[in-house]
C-alpha cells in the first residue's frame, strides 16, 4: 500500500487524475458484465459521449482561446444538422442525389457530401459572425462576460432562424429503416451508430495530429497559453482566432448531423438541449483542454445513459449538470485542468 | 361600436404583465447591471417563487379531480380565523417566494461565486432547467404538466371578476414601486457602491478590503428574492403554472433584453425596458404575415439584445452617473459593461 502511495504521489496530479478516469471505466465495464449495469447502456452512452465529444472539444477550443462560455455552440450543432437536412432533404433530390440504405446504414451516399458542405456553411457562419459582431466587440475590449452574453442573443437569434424556416416540428434525414446489430450481453446496436464512432474518432485524431502537428495548431495552442505572448511572437492571432472558429464549428456541425443519426430525428431545440451536457463536459474536463473535453464527454454520456436504469430518462440532463456542481465543489479546475 | 371596455381590460393586461417583467429586470439589474453577475438561469428563480407562492396558497388536493400533488398550503383557508378584513395569506405568500428563492441563490451562489465568473452563467442555466425537468417529472411535488390550476385570488370578493384587472394592476405597482424605492436606497448607500466597484474592478475593490465573495453573494441573494416575488405575483395574476410556464424565451432571454434595452445600471432604465420590449412583443402579434409569427420574434429578441450590446451598450437611458458635486464629471463617459 506504502509503494503504491508513493507512485502515486511521484506522478503530477493530472495523471492521477487520468489514471482514476480509467479505473472508474474499468470498474464500470466490470460491473457491467454483472447484472448491476445494463453493458447496452454503456455502450449507448460511448456512442452519445462520442457525438458530444466533438461538440465539446470544439466548446473547450473557443473557451481557451476566446476566453469566452459561447453559449451559441448547442445552437451551432442545431444550425449543422439543418443545413445537413436542407441538402439531403430538398436540394440533393432535385438534383438526382437520391440514396439511402447504403449497406448497413439508414442513409445513402449523398450523407458524405452534405456533411463536409454542412462542415464548412457552419464554418464560415461562424467566421461571419466573428467579423460582424466579436471582432467589433474585441476591439473596444469588452469583457468576457459581455462575449458569453452577445453569445446568448446569437444563440436565440440561430435557433429562432431555424424555427422560421424549418418550423417547430420534428424532421428525419431520408433514411431506409435497418435491422439492429445484436451483440451478445443483451447489446443492441443500430448500424448507424457504428459510423458514428468511426467518424468522431477519426475526426478526434485528425484534430490532435492537426493540434500537435501543423504550425496552425502550435500556434492555436500558444494562443490559448498566453495570447499576448503569442502575439509577440509573431503569430497573427487574428488567423488563430478565425481558425478555431473555424474548427470548432465544423465539429459542431458533425455533432449536430451525429446526433441527428443518433436520435434519427432533428429538433430546433436539440442543440440547446444539449448544452449543459457540453459545458458539464466542458469543465470535468478542464476548460481549454482538448483531450479533457473528450474524457468528460464520455463521461458524461455514459453518466446519463447509465442514469436511465434507475432515473427517469428526462433527468438525463440533471445528472450531467449535478456532475458539473460535483466537478465544481471537489476540482473547479477539472481533472486535467491546471491551476490558474 | 368599438368595445370600450374590452381594449381597456387588454390594456390593463398588458399594463400587469409589463409591471411584473419591470419587477424581474430590477432584481436582473441588481444581478447585472450593478454587480456583473451573468444570471441566465432567472427562470430557475420565476418558477420557484410562482410554484412556492402557488402551492402555499392552493387548496388541498381533491381526488375527485385527479391531482397529483401531495402538498397545498391552503393558506386562505388556514388564515380566514385571523382575517382582518384583509387577504393576509398574499404577502405570506410573496415574502415566502422571496426567502424560497433567496435560499436557492445562496445554494447557488455559495458554489459558483467564488469561481470564475462565467461558471455562475452555466450554473444558473442548468438549474433554471433542471427545475424546469423537476417540476415537469415529479407530479405529487406541483401536479406534474398539469399544473396548478386553483390560485386564488388577491382581494378577489373586493370587486366583480370583470373589473378584477384594475384591482390586480393597483397591487402590482404598489409592488413595483416599493421594491424600486426600496433598491435605489439600497444601491445609493455604500453598500451598493461596493457592489459597482466589484463590477467594474474586482482586484482594486478586494485590495481595498472588502470581500468580493460576500459582496457578491448578498446581491445574488437580493436580486433572487426581487425575482422570487415577480415570480409569485405572476402566479397570482395568470392563477395557473405549469412547468411549460418557464420556457427559457418568455423567462429569461427576454427580461435580458428588456435590461438591455432599457439601460442596464439603471433602475429606471429596467422599467422602462420593461415596458417597450414587452409593448414590442406584445404588438408584434397584431402584424401581417410572418412579421407576428413567434419563431419570428424569438429571431427579434436575440437581434435585439446583439443589437443593443453593438450599438448603444448603455440601452436608452444608460447608467445614471452618481459623483460627488463638487467633482467635474470627465469628458468621456464610461461604458457599463467593462
Amino acid at each position: 500500500m506504502a509503494i503504491l502511495n508513493q507512485m502515486v504521489r511521484r506522478l503530477p496530479p493530472r495523471w492521477t487524475a487520468g489514471y482514476s478516469v480509467l479505473a472508474g471505466f474499468l470498474i464500470l465495464l466490470i460491473l457491467s458484465f454483472l447484472p448491476v449495469i445494463k453493458l447496452e447502456l454503456v455502450v449507448n452512452g460511448l456512442f452519445l459521449g462520442a457525438i458530444m465529444a466533438l461538440g465539446a472539444i470544439g466548446l473547450s477550443l473557443v473557451y481557451g482561446i476566446h476566453k469566452f462560455a459561447h453559449i451559441a455552440h448547442g445552437d451551432f450543432m442545431t444550425l449543422g444538422a439543418y443545413v445537413a437536412l436542407f441538402l439531403l432533404g430538398m436540394l440533393f433530390p432535385r438534383i438526382g442525389l437520391e440514396s439511402t440504405g447504403l449497406g448497413p446504414f439508414t442513409f445513402g451516399y449523398p450523407l458524405f457530401l452534405a456533411l463536409p458542405l454542412s462542415m464548412l456553411v457552419l464554418a464560415a457562419v461562424a467566421i461571419g459572425l466573428d467579423v460582424g459582431i466579436y471582432r467589433r466587440l474585441r476591439r473596444r475590449g469588452v469583457s468576457n462576460v459581455v462575449l458569453a452574453m452577445t453569445s446568448l442573443g446569437v444563440a436565440i437569434a440561430l435557433r429562432g432562424l431555424v424555427q422560421v424556416i424549418w418550423g417547430g416540428s420534428t424532421w428525419q434525414y431520408p433514411r431506409l429503416s435497418m435491422p439492429f446489430y445484436q451483440l451478445p450481453m443483451g447489446v443492441r446496436i443500430p448500424p448507424d451508430n457504428l459510423f458514428i464512432g468511426a467518424l468522431a474518432l477519426i475526426l478526434v485524431l485528425a484534430l490532435y495530429l492537426f493540434l500537435t502537428r501543423t504550425k496552425m495548431g502550435k500556434a492555436m495552442r500558444a494562443t490559448s497559453d498566453n495570447l499576448e505572448l503569442a502575439r509577440v511572437s509573431g503569430i497573427n492571432t487574428e488567423h488563430v482566432l478565425w481558425f478555431t472558429w473555424a474548427i470548432s464549428a465544423a465539429l459542431a456541425a458533425t455533432a449536430g448531423v451525429l446526433l441527428a443519426l443518433f436520435q434519427a430525428q432533428l429538433l430546433p431545440i436539440m442543440g440547446w438541449r444539449i448544452l449543459i451536457p457540453l459545458f458539464a463536459a466542458v469543465i470535468l474536463g478542464g476548460i481549454g483542454n482538448p483531450y479533457g473535453a473528450l474524457v468528460g464527454a464520455l463521461i458524461i454520456g455514459v453518466a446519463g445513459e447509465v442514469s436511465t436504469q434507475w432515473l427517469n430518462p428526462a433527468y438525463k440532463t440533471v445528472v450531467a449538470f449535478s456532475i458539473m456542481i460535483v466537478t465544481l465543489l471537489l476540482r473547479p479546475r477539472g481533472i486535467f485542468g491546471v491551476r490558474e | 361600436m368599438i368595445d370600450i371596455t374590452g381594449i381597456l381590460s387588454y390594456i390593463t393586461g398588458f399594463a400587469i404583465m409589463a409591471v411584473i417583467y419591470a419587477i424581474f429586470t430590477l432584481g436582473l439589474n441588481v444581478h447585472w447591471g450593478y454587480t456583473g453577475l451573468f444570471n441566465i438561469g432567472i427562470a430557475g428563480f420565476f418558477a420557484v417563487g410562482a410554484y412556492t407562492s402557488a402551492l402555499l396558497t392552493t387548496a388541498t388536493p381533491d381526488p375527485l379531480l385527479f391531482e397529483d400533488y401531495i402538498f397545498g398550503g391552503n393558506l386562505p383557508a388556514l388564515l380566514g380565523v385571523f382575517n382582518l378584513g384583509i387577504d393576509l395569506w398574499f404577502f405570506i405568500a410573496l415574502l415566502a417566494a422571496g426567502a424560497v428563492c433567496g435560499l436557492v441563490a445562496l445554494i447557488i451562489g455559495f458554489i459558483t461565486l467564488r469561481l470564475r465568473e462565467d461558471y455562475l452563467a452555466i450554473t444558473t442555466l442548468g438549474i433554471a432547467e433542471s427545475v424546469r425537468f423537476i417540476f415537469l417529472n415529479e407530479r405529487w411535488l406541483a401536479n406534474g404538466s398539469k399544473g396548478l390550476y386553483r390560485i386564488p385570488k388577491f382581494l378577489g370578493d373586493l370587486v366583480s371578476p370583470q373589473n378584477y384587472v384594475y384591482l390586480y394592476l393597483v397591487v402590482v405597482v404598489v409592488v413595483l414601486v416599493i421594491i424600486y424605492i426600496a433598491v435605489e436606497q439600497i444601491l445609493k448607500s455604500p453598500w451598493g457602491r461596493v457592489l459597482k466597484a466589484i463590477r467594474e474592478d474586482e482586484v482594486t475593490t478586494a485590495a481595498s478590503g472588502k470581500s468580493v465573495f460576500s459582496f457578491k453573494l448578498q446581491s445574488f441573494i437580493l436580486g433572487a428574492i426581487i425575482m422570487g416575488i415577480g415570480g409569485a405575483l405572476y402566479a397570482h395574476n395568470v392563477r395557473f403554472v405549469d412547468p411549460h410556464t418557464f420556457d427559457p424565451l418568455l423567462a429569461t432571454f427576454i427580461i435580458w433584453a428588456m435590461l438591455m434595452v432599457g439601460g442596464s445600471g439603471n433602475n429606471k432604465g429596467a422599467i422602462l425596458g420593461a415596458f417597450v420590449v414587452w409593448g414590442i412583443w406584445s404588438g408584434t402579434q397584431f402584424l401581417p404575415g410572418f412579421l407576428s409569427d413567434p419563431n419570428f420574434r424569438y429571431v427579434m429578441i436575440g437581434l435585439l439584445i446583439v443589437a443593443v450590446i453593438l450599438l448603444r451598450p448603455g440601452g436608452i437611458l444608460g447608467e445614471e452617473r452618481r459623483i460627488s458635486r463638487p467633482v467635474q464629471p470627465p469628458a468621456e463617459t464610461t461604458s457599463p459593461e467593462t
